[in-house]
């Protein structure tokens, strides 16, 4: 059924038809509508869980710990510093290889204090062992909570998926969802099976203490590892499996956007694919040859994929709406390092920051940048969109 | 239940690796055996985690979870809320935290859970100090303890009183127990397992190394606490309040004190302090209800 939605919204209905067992959350703009529509769903006995209202997004994630580990399916969301106040528990979710599914709704991080959207949340995250999508609209963050969690759960890859969407720009934003069937969807997302969870009549220690040097504790982390990679088979897998089911899907891993003949490709994260889908058409009739590709997973991150797809083009231009400081934005280091065998210049552009609109200009900007930097070897590698 | 009527039944195993008269491992095997097999823990940092669950042993035969330091409160409400929901809701789940995962980081943790009424339990085993690093002071430490982050003339601010805090929260049941008395300690751990809604026990657990005695005497030290006035066992039930062992004479706190290496330094002035302190809270404590 075709709904108006906002972002938020369709967070919290896709929780809903992924019949989450236990909630806990805390409020925190712009993610605080997911709280509330799944607080009143949880009332009104629109469909049967638990909701916690912890006293904080330590809390919240620390509740779904110990939820998830009795073997109920966990649902939270949240942006910006409760992401970070998070920080310590998503190490444990992941090592204690707990899955379960989190609404990240992008928004930056202080000082300065600010609600706009930025991804300097969730990239410092990257390497807690949590799976990271990045959305592109309202209908693939409904879509893709709802294949998450199939990922997530899958008993090769048992870790916890983070789906982030641009704050503000997505989550406040109404635009028309296909809203699918619960029958559907039931049939798509089958209940959780766990492998292992707290069971009197099977005792078990989750997350026991490791001695100095113990060689479990590097096991444990090439486990991770090998579920990581496991995980870019089975992200595929599940979106054509979503395909038959729905209709529709998102190339998996990452989505191409007339990369065949371009000469100048644009790596995309998030909301601005769309616009940068547009000025891709428009800079095609005047006869540039660009495309793009929007990275859908950031972690596992489809550096295969990319390189592949990359192989024949001039110059590559990568998006960042993050900055690691001192050393251009994460995806641009993420990028750089897949394509480094390609030998082809890759450029950073980082823009949008503190809920900056990425607009068509600043995209053609961009475009005309990486043409430049194939002509012109001395120019810099990392431009801040908004300000040069 | 009398402990010669304890069940047989062990849940909390031999072969933990917890220092000679440790009085946490005495309560540990003491939930084990009152709350038996249907029951899963949340241990958070703390010396319990590291004796008990250092890999490959465990000593627990019941499920137990750690997931940090300063999230017991919410790591159990989450737990029953996962069995609620998964049909499994006689289990009872309980966290064991020491007294700096309790008094300092993990406070703000449980006070929530304790203002949201969570059926569970919440056990405070209190050594006061972290013991678990190597006796660092925490807010639970009593006033002239010396640790390694209060040196002698020792700590400088009283003991936090916690029970109190989670008092009024104005929950079903809180309770204060000591490892010198067994009895006391198993009938309030029966007791809340008959109840539903939070329930709160802090446990007084001497700690030989932290406290600097010899380990046979970890008994003895508790009962000191306990005849001296220094450790008050009583209970709360539905916000009425009952002392459980009132004391016609008080021993000295001296001899109590003077029992123990981090009190060895203590002043004649400032163990004065600390009998007028007791003095004055028993002024109160007699005229209390008894049980």
């Amino acid at each position: 059924m075709k709904k108006l939605l906002t972002g938020n919204d369709a967070v919290a209905l896709a929780a809903k038809l992924a019949r989450v067992q236990v909630i806990s959350a805390y409020p925190i703009t712009p993610q605080t509508q997911i709280v509330e529509k799944l607080s009143e769903m949880v009332l009104k006995k629109e469909f049967k869980a638990e909701y916690i209202n912890v006293e904080s997004e330590h809390s919240a994630i620390s509740a779904l710990a110990g939820a998830e580990a009795t073997g109920a399916r966990s649902f939270t969301a949240t942006s910006s510093q409760g992401l970070a106040l998070m920080h310590e528990v998503l190490f444990f979710m992941a090592g204690s290889r707990l899955p379960m599914v989190m609404g990240v709704v992008n928004r930056m991080v202080s000082a300065p204090l600010g609600i706009g959207c930025e991804y300097n949340d969730s990239m410092p995250q990257r390497d807690s062992g949590w799976i990271q999508f990045y959305v592109e609209d309202n209908q693939e963050v409904m879509d893709t909570i709802l294949q998450a969690y199939k990922i997530s759960e899958n008993h090769q890859v048992l870790l916890p998926v983070m789906v982030c969407m641009d704050g503000l720009i997505l989550s406040h934003t109404l635009s028309t969802v296909n809203v699918p069937d619960q029958s559907q969807v039931d049939h798509f997302l089958p209940s959780y099976a766990p492998l292992v969870k707290l069971d009197e009549k099977d005792p078990y220690v989750y997350g026991g203490v490791f001695a100095p040097g113990e060689q479990a504790n590097i096991l444990i982390k090439y486990e991770m590892e090998k579920a990581m990679q496991k995980a870019r088979e089975v992200i595929v897998k599940v979106d054509q499996e979503f395909t038959e089911e729905f209709g529709r899907g998102y190339g998996g891993l990452l989505e191409k956007y007339r990369v065949e003949d371009a000469e100048y490709v644009l790596l995309t994260l998030g909301s601005m694919t769309s616009t940068c889908k547009s000025v891709v058409d428009n800079l095609r009739n005047e006869g540039k040859r660009v495309g793009l590709i929007k990275i859908r997973s950031f972690r596992p991150y489809p550096a295969e994929g990319i390189r592949e797809a990359l192989k024949n083009v001039s110059a590559v231009g990568v998006f960042d709406r993050s900055v690691s400081f001192g050393s251009g934005g994460p995806h641009y280091l993420e990028a750089r390092a897949a394509l480094f065998a390609l030998n082809k210049p890759v450029i950073n552009f980082i823009a949008g920051l503190g809920g900056k609109y990425v607009l068509p200009e600043g995209i053609v900007h961009m475009y005309a940048i990486l043409e430049k930097k194939f002509k012109n070897e001395g120019m810099p590698d990392i431009f801040w969109i908004d300000l040069e | 239940m009398s402990i010669k009527d304890l069940p047989l039944e062990e849940y909390f195993n031999p072969g933990h690796t917890a220092c000679q008269g440790c009085a946490a491992a005495t309560l540990a095997r003491m939930v084990g055996k009152i709350f038996g097999k249907n029951t899963a823990l949340h241990i958070p940092a703390c010396c319990l985690v590291v004796f008990g669950s250092t890999y490959p042993l465990a000593a627990w035969k019941i499920p137990m979870i750690f997931v940090a330091f300063e999230n017991t409160g919410a790591v159990i409400s989450g737990m029953k809320a996962g069995f609620r929901i998964t049909g499994k809701e006689y289990m009872n789940v309980i966290g064991i935290a020491g007294d700096g995962g309790t008094a300092d980081i993990g406070l703000q943790s449980l006070s929530a859970a304790a203002e949201r009424n969570e059926d569970v339990i919440y056990i405070c085993y209190d050594n006061e100090a972290y013991m678990n690093t190597g006796t660092q002071r925490s807010s639970a430490t009593p006033f002239g303890a010396e640790t390694t982050t209060t040196a002698i003339p020792g700590k400088l601010e009283f003991k936090k009183d916690v029970p109190a805090i989670i008092a009024a929260h104005h929950i079903p049941y809180v309770a204060t127990a000591s490892t010198g008395y067994i009895q006391d300690l198993v009938n309030k751990l029966e007791k809340m397992k008959g109840i539903k809604g939070f329930r709160y026990l802090h446990v007084h657990c001497p700690c030989p190394p932290g406290w600097k005695f010899e380990s046979n005497l970890s008994v003895d030290i508790a009962k000191l606490a306990v005849d001296s006035g220094m450790w008050v066992l009583y209970e709360i039930e539905n916000d009425v309040k009952k002392i459980s062992k009132k004391l016609h004479s008080r021993i000295p706190v001296k001899n109590y004190l003077m029992a123990q290496g981090r009190f060895k330094h203590l002043t004649d002035g400032q163990i004065a302090i600390i009998q007028q302190n007791i003095d004055k809270a028993w002024k109160k404590i007699s005229k209390e209800e008894v049980a």
